[in-house]
């Protein structure tokens, strides 16, 4: 422990945690569904990762080893905010490697190593509810999902297709859950979205400003809205990582000088790290 | 070689040692003190209290200082604290007739029992700054002027003299329509502990008010008074002064005394309903607010009573009507944090939408370039023809 605890293991109190917590069984046991949580205000900003952070409190233990990215990175402001919050507040081991930890929180990415039984996998998530954009109203959108509504959706895919040629939504690409809800995965790009389809490790989505929770378990059939004549296509890069070389890995453009000069990187630090180990010593050898 | 942008860490510890450097400004410049920000700057104090949703001016005016006068950053330190405090139970609701009143005006009747008490207002200054307060030190005019003369009396009207609410003159005469009923349990909604749902009762969304920014409330409440939403108004009566706080633990079955808290309440008279079943009544809108907070109390009393147009039959048409619109964006805490947000890196989801527009640009350049050259065999076909 780095510190006298002056706060609950983790900050919230453990009655918060217990409310949580049952909002997270309801949302485990419904997958794919949005269930209100009485979400607390937090020392971050709503809109930071609190839904994230408020999840991860809540199931964090002792024993587990917590990392946290944001756009991929571990090393991103942001991710070593939260990550330093918990190290702070529940003493827990950290890592960056993504097969040694059994807590991920993420912001916008999900990790390019396979995930495994046993890991849990936490989003912040800005705006839970798929159909917003197109109905502001929640007791609109609420009683969409009772229905199983999602005319407006299809609509909007189709309207894309007509106007740009393409389906125009590149990140929070709608998802239908097991056959029922349809989902926001959280502005994750496309390209992660057939990561979080028979899934090994659970996923929890915490949104904290709007007060929602939901979950996809372990091996749960996650669908990318699509039409048969424009099947759903991940996001593909020409180019590969100018560090580790990799072709398969969701890529970040950085501009090098200002005469159109750019590369790109993986934006998965602990997977390019990895990888580059692995190649220095394949090296060596 | 370029590498990935490393020393986050190093980064932010930094910016928050700059952080604490700019909030102290020049060190040869006294530093403020908690009770000088209370004392001085007691309506900012009451601002933080009334949107932190804590009576503590202390704390307020420590979340001030921490936050360089930034109040809505002040308001979110006051409300990160306050939601970390256990919850023994609720207090008695207490009686603002009972009121120690500093300050109570009506615009409804000339004189009225209580009688109309100015109180320490800056109704009726005239905006001129004064220079008299640009000293710092005791001996300028201002502070001399104070010492010379005794204090007027807090209040002109009998001190015992009970005050009551105009409200409650005008639903003697049944004029306006009577205050709800408490509930028969007793207990009212907590937003802070339930998530808020729609439609929301009338309990709920006056917390929210109460919680809700002061900018927000008070631009829609003028919006109704321009014409989006009109309720037809009257300040029936403002008050505020000092009211005592009693809770009852459950284990001892008597109230004890919490403390005494300032208050600002305003109770709109508002147009007329009537109908085949009633006489044509006032209605009411309703504003309370922590310490003395007028501007607060009065929209939201304007506020209250435009979201009540659903319960009162009538068209749901201006935003200050809209009881998801208002509610869901009243809260300046979680406005901000969203706002803000747009500080974090979005590269990733950038990057997918600079992928799919340099897509969509060169299938739009091929297609047009296909078009030009089609039409300009097509011309050229013609002027052959020709």
């Amino acid at each position: 422990m780095t510190s006298a605890p002056t706060y609950n293991f983790a900050y919230l109190d453990e009655q918060t945690k217990r409310m949580i917590r049952r909002a997270l069984l309801k949302a485990v046991a419904i997958p794919g569904y949005q269930v209100p949580f009485a979400s607390r205000e937090m020392p971050m900003p709503f809109g930071w990762g609190t839904g994230g952070v408020q999840v991860t409190a809540s199931v964090l233990g002792k024993d587990d080893v917590l990392k946290v990215i944001d756009q991929g990175a571990d090393d991103t402001t942001n991710a070593v905010s939260i990550r330093r919050f918990f190290e702070k507040t529940a003493g827990v081991e950290t890592t960056t490697r993504t097969q040694d930890a059994t807590v991920i929180q993420t912001r916008h990415r999900i990790p390019e190593t396979k995930l495994s039984d046993g890991q849990i996998l936490v989003y912040q998530v800005p705006i839970p509810e798929p159909l917003r954009f197109l109905e502001p109203r929640e007791v609109e959108t609420r009683r969409l999902h009772a229905l199983e509504d999602y005319g407006l959706m299809h609509v909007k895919l189709y309207e894309d297709i007509a106007c740009h040629g393409h389906i125009a939504t590149t990140y929070a690409y709608p998802v239908k859950v097991d056959g029922r809800y349809v989902m926001d995965p959280s502005p994750t790009p496309k390209f992660d979205n057939p990561k979080m389809d028979n899934c090994a490790a659970l996923q929890l989505f915490g949104a904290g400003r709007e007060k929602r929770i939901y979950a996809l378990p372990p091996y749960t059939r996650v669908v990318s809205l699509d039409f048969e004549d424009h099947p759903f296509e991940p996001t593909r890069f020409t180019d590969k990582c100018s560090i580790c070389g990799a072709e398969d890995s969701y890529l970040d453009e950085v501009i090098t000088d200002d005469h159109g000069g750019r590369m790109f990187v993986c934006s998965d630090t602990d997977y390019c790290e990895r990888r580059l180990g692995e190649q220095t010593s394949e090296a060596a050898q | 070689m370029y590498v990935a942008v490393k020393g986050g860490e190093k980064a932010i510890e930094a910016a928050h040692e700059l952080l604490a450097r700019r909030r102290r400004g020049d060190p040869d410049v006294p530093e403020l003190t908690i009770r000088q920000i209370s004392e001085q700057l007691a309506l900012g104090v009451a601002r933080v209290m009334s949107e932190g949703s804590l009576y503590d001016p202390e704390l307020a005016a420590l979340a001030i200082k921490q936050a360089r006068g930034d109040m809505i950053e002040a308001i979110f330190l006051l409300r990160a604290f306050r939601t970390t405090l256990p919850r023994f139970g609720y207090s008695l609701p207490f009686d603002t007739n009972d009121m120690a009143i500093e300050r109570r005006v009506s615009a409804t009747f000339k004189d009225l029992p209580g009688g109309q008490v100015l109180g320490p207002t800056f109704d009726y200054t005239h905006r001129l700054l004064d220079p008299s307060l640009a000293g710092d030190g005791h001996d300028d005019g201002a502070e001399a002027a104070l010492a010379a003369n005794s204090p007027p009396p807090a209040s002109f009207g009998v001190p015992d003299e009970v005050t009551p609410h105009v409200t409650k003159l005008l639903d003697g005469q049944g004029l306006i329509e009577g205050n709800p009923a408490t509930a028969e349990n007793g207990i009212v909604g907590d937003l802070t502990r339930e998530p808020l749902e729609f439609p929301a009762e009338r309990d709920t969304r006056l917390q929210a008010l109460a919680r809700g920014d002061e900018g927000f409330l008070l631009a829609l409440g003028y919006s109704t008074q321009r014409g989006f939403g009109r309720t037809h108004p009257f300040a029936g009566e403002i008050r505020m002064g000092q009211v005592d706080v009693f809770f009852e633990p459950e284990e001892l079955g008597f109230e004890v005394p919490l403390g005494t808290v300032t208050m600002t309440e305003c109770e709109m008279v508002n147009q007329f309903k009537g109908s085949a079943e009633a006489p044509p009544q006032f209605t009411r809108g309703y504003g309370l607010a922590f310490g003395h907070a007028e501007r607060k109390a009065m929209s939201m009393a304007l506020v209250d009573r435009s979201l009540r147009a659903r319960e009162l039959g009538e068209d749901v048409k201006a935003p200050a009507q809209d009881e998801e619109f208002v509610l869901s964006h009243a809260d300046n805490v979680q406005a901000t944090g969203f706002v803000e947000h747009l500080k974090l890196p979005h590269y990733v989801d950038f990057q997918a939408e600079l992928t799919l527009v340099r897509q969509m640009r060169e299938e739009w350049t091929a297609t047009s370039e296909a078009v030009r050259k089609e039409t300009g065999s097509r011309s050229e076909n013609s002027e052959a023809a020709e």
